[in-house]
């Protein structure tokens, strides 16, 4: 089917597998926590980024835009991470 | 000159109407302030987070990512389908959009039921507070992007014309993976954070 490949298809699988990564592996206790939220959240960030660019259409955009919601990924996962981390 | 002979292939542009994306960003805004308080409350108890995330069930939280995953990934395929102009695909990728969208309220109510059944509601304590103000308000826009792609389906049922359609369907696309989006960061953050 044409209609299926598409890079939001390898898009779409990269987003399931990095899902099943963070929920059912990095969140097992065998794990450290700071190793283990660390990556769950770079994960993350890098999940909302392929979001941003494939299917939001950003690939496209304005490069002004484009910045603006790079910076929120960046600010947003700093604050969590940093906060996560400062706590002894 | 190098920069005479330069092309410039499509002009850079957003999907949908302007509006829209003034307030993805405004929700984006809000939503960074909110994972800020989020920490910020969290630091001041981190023992009470910790042991109230226990009791909550991630498998639920992970199926809810998969489920939003999929219907993020229907409703880009369904933008690909408008352009292309097949709309003979276009109506069954749009149904398939709400219909996984109607399956995360109902993995949602299922998780909400069993932590009223269990004495737990938002006033338990500020864990709690914060798992349903967080995952309600997310759900109402998963309720809003629900009904307008049950309106994109119906409405593309009925021999979609490109033009004024396509502008709707793709703000509607783009507020549908912002809900996805915001997912991806909710889920962690109350689920995952240990």
């Amino acid at each position: 089917m044409t209609l299926l490949r598409t890079p939001a298809t390898m898009v779409w699988i990269a987003l399931m597998v990095a899902t099943c990564i963070s929920t059912w592996m990095l969140s097992e206790h065998t794990v450290a926590p700071a190793l283990a939220t660390t990556g769950i959240f770079l994960i993350a960030a890098t999940k909302i980024h392929l979001v941003m660019r494939h299917f939001m259409e950003l690939r496209t955009g304005p490069r002004v835009v484009q910045a603006l919601f790079a910076g929120w990924i960046l600010v947003t996962t700093a604050v969590i991470l940093g906060s996560y981390l400062a706590i002894p | 000159m190098g920069m005479l002979t330069a092309r410039r292939s499509e002009p850079r542009r957003l999907p949908g109407v302007e509006g829209v994306w003034v307030l993805i960003g405004a929700d984006l805004v809000i939503f960074c302030l909110l994972f800020g308080s989020f920490m910020h409350d969290r630091a001041t108890d981190p023992a009470l987070f910790e042991a109230s995330r226990h009791t909550l069930n991630f498998h639920f939280g992970g199926i809810d990512t998969l489920i939003l995953l999929t219907s993020s990934w229907f409703v880009a395929l369904a933008v690909g389908a408008a352009k292309r102009e097949q709309p003979q695909y276009l109506a069954r990728l749009l149904c398939a959009g709400f219909l996984t969208g109607v399956a995360f309220m109902v993995s949602k109510s299922i998780e909400y039921t069993e932590k009223f059944l269990s004495g737990i509601g938002p006033g338990t304590n500020s864990f709690y507070m914060w798992y349903f103000t967080l995952t309600g308000i997310h759900l109402i826009h998963v309720i809003v992007g629900s009904v307008l792609l049950a309106v994109l389906w119906i409405k593309s049922r009925r021999a979609l014309e490109a033009g004024t359609h396509r502008m709707f369907l793709e703000s509607v696309a783009s507020f549908w993976h912002l809900v996805d989006l915001l997912w991806i960061m909710i889920f962690p953050l109350l689920y995952l954070l240990r």
